[in-house]
């Protein structure tokens, strides 16, 4: 199948169809609610289950009692639908349950705005609901890798029975990118007949299933919460993604930088090339688990004097920057964070302030 | 003669956390017998809440989900619109039905999805100690309503069958009791058609059940019945509010 022209909404949409997931249910919100639409006519297509829910609350909740019945399933929203699904979020942890959630950012806090951002970086990466649990978290840089990222991260809800975030920020979705969808999605069948609750006679068995997060126990609490965190240390060993961008030059400014805003980095960095100015930048494409050590090395490196941080909030990932760099060199923030990106021109002034 | 009386294969053998003179118990049987006769406990995922039945899927031989508080009629969407040849229920209080968890209950009851929820009203919340629901009575005195519920400031106890009955989507409505033998033969019959009318596709069903909490009422086992008798009754008067026959214009419309 060739290139075809599509809005990152859409193809988030028809990427999970491809993923193999024919269940979906969502609330509108804007700037995702294009998901919503598409998958309206397209799920009835494929024989899929398409549900509108009265709330996002509602939907996390939906998305949990499917995924503890072991069947995959997904949603779409963005920032202010997102804290209204934390709750579930927790709970789908809490209770070791597989589903995709898709974040398309917009501005906040509150209602804040619809335009893009990435804001919700804490939210995603440090748990927006209660207790300690983790989700796998994804950030896409274009429709293309969007889209990949979203079949990808079926297999890894299930290898790891454990939410997975795609957080986008708003021109992931809305911008219209040419995107190929991959053939055929490879993905082990996981045995889910050992935890789901999809009834007795459909695994044969005599011994009912049963998905929970209570454990009124404080020993066995901690115990669940063990087996939770050596999930999320197995994630830091193995599921760690990230692009390297002028990693090879003598480059004295170290970028960090994700998604969107990681796209208008690179052009930052092409134009202060032309200028004689070397820029390197570690995109993490895994925002949990963080590529600690590949900001770790970069920023060790003899020529770096220092690490910035480029994003479109008021620094959030810097802090898992300044964490990494581990006092390597200073670390500095740059950002905006009420729609606006900023632009290639702002990136370049804020690269030559810093070697002045 | 072999025995006559024995434990449904689909409740367990393990002993219950309720209080005496708590009705659960006797739901739980019920839910239990109906699951037996029908034969569909290899297909029947229940769906505990959070209060007092949160760990009902202690009591219970079959596969179970736990929701969050009120969420249950969500997650019962979930499953019944993946799997929907799986028999699903929830089992709700009040507290968790009617006050965090209206929303849910009602928008699920409106959309027609097929599955069955118990409702437990026994006016109280019980396991955080004794609080006022939404279905406690005027007057009626809980650890929040020290000096009795207050009708003008926190408004009239919600019937939540006619509620739900008031919605044009057909649907299986009906409020029971298990407070006493009379009670409970009816209840176990509305039960049981709850389950048929979710197993044929038919329709949302709810069984509204007035039950007891001696304990957070203050009250004796025996006392307790006959306040639920006198008082929770007349309020919420038992019987069948909708079936699917009236939306079909069918003989058993009433």
């Amino acid at each position: 199948m060739g290139k075809i022209l599509m809005k990152g909404n859409e193809a988030i949409g028809e990427a999970g169809i491809r993923a193999g997931c024919l269940n979906y249910f969502a609330y509108p919100i804007t700037p995702q609610s294009e998901v919503a639409e598409y998958l309206s006519h397209r799920m009835p297509e494929v024989g899929g289950v398409f549900l509108q829910g009265e709330s996002e609350v509602a939907v996390g909740y939906m998305i949990f009692g499917a995924a503890a019945c072991g069947e995959r399933v997904f949603t779409t929203s963005s920032s202010p639908g997102i804290s209204l699904m934390s709750e579930a979020i927790s709970y789908i942890a809490g209770a070791q349950c597989p589903a995709v959630f898709v974040n398309i950012m917009r501005g906040g806090p509150g209602l804040g705005g619809i335009l893009p951002s990435q804001a919700d970086y804490f939210q995603a990466t440090k748990g927006g609901g209660h207790g300690d649990y983790r989700m796998l978290v994804m950030a896409p840089a274009s429709v293309q890798e969007a889209v990949e990222m979203v079949m990808m991260a079926f297999p890894l809800a299930e290898k790891y029975r454990n939410p997975v975030m795609i957080l986008g920020d708003g021109l992931i979705g809305q911008m219209m990118e040419p995107v190929e969808f991959p053939e055929n999605l490879k993905s082990e069948p996981s045995n889910k007949d050992d935890w789901a609750t999809n009834g007795m006679d459909t695994r044969k068995s005599k011994t009912r299933n049963l998905v929970k997060s209570l454990f009124l126990d404080p020993v066995k609490l901690n115990e669940h919460n063990l087996i939770l965190k050596e999930k999320y240390e197995r994630m830091k060993r193995e599921e760690v993604r990230f692009e390297p961008y002028n990693m090879d030059s003598d480059y004295k400014i170290l970028i960090v930088s994700y998604g969107t805003m990681s796209r208008v980095c690179k052009t930052a960095i092409d134009n202060l090339k032309a200028e004689g100015i070397d820029v390197g930048m570690i995109r993490p494409q895994t925002l949990f688990p963080f590529p600690e050590d590949a900001v770790f090395q970069a920023a060790s490196t003899k020529s770096c004097i220092m690490a910035l941080s480029i994003e479109m909030s008021m620094g959030q990932m810097v802090e898992d920057v300044e964490r990494c760099v581990h006092g390597k060199c200073p670390v500095k923030w740059y950002g905006k964070c009420g729609g606006e990106v900023p632009t290639p021109e702002e990136i370049m002034d804020v690269v030559k302030s810093c070697l002045s | 003669m072999g025995k006559t009386f024995k434990r449904p294969e689909a409740l367990s053998e393990m002993d219950s956390h309720y209080c005496p003179g708590c009705t659960h118990g006797v739901a739980h049987r019920l839910v239990a017998e109906v699951i037996d006769e029908l034969g569909i406990r290899g297909r029947t995922v229940g769906i505990a809440p959070v209060g007092c039945a949160v760990l009902a899927y202690n009591y219970f031989t079959f596969d179970f989900q736990e929701a969050a508080h009120g969420r249950a009629p969500a997650m019962a969407t979930g499953i019944k619109r993946v799997r929907p040849d799986l028999a699903v229920f929830t089992y709700q209080g009040d507290g968790d039905l009617a006050s965090i968890g209206m929303g849910e209950i009602i928008h699920a009851a409106n959309r027609g999805e097929k599955f069955t929820t118990v409702f437990i009203n026994n006016a109280v919340y019980g396991m955080t100690g004794g609080q006022m629901a939404p279905t406690t009575m005027p007057g009626q005195r809980t650890t929040t309503s020290p000096f009795g519920r207050d009708v003008k400031d926190v408004g009239m106890p919600i019937k939540v069958s006619e509620l739900l009955a008031s919605l044009q989507t057909p649907a299986y409505i009906t409020r029971q009791s298990v407070i006493k033998p009379k009670y409970i033969v009816k209840a176990k019959k509305a039960i049981k058609k709850a389950f048929e009318y979710q197993i044929e596709g038919r329709c949302f069903s709810f069984v509204e059940l007035v039950s007891t909490c001696p304990t957070n009422w203050g009250l004796t086992p025996v006392e307790a019945v006959k306040w639920a008798e006198e008082t929770l009754i007349p309020y919420y008067p038992l019987g069948e509010l909708k079936n699917p026959e009236q939306a079909e214009g069918g003989s058993d419309a009433k």
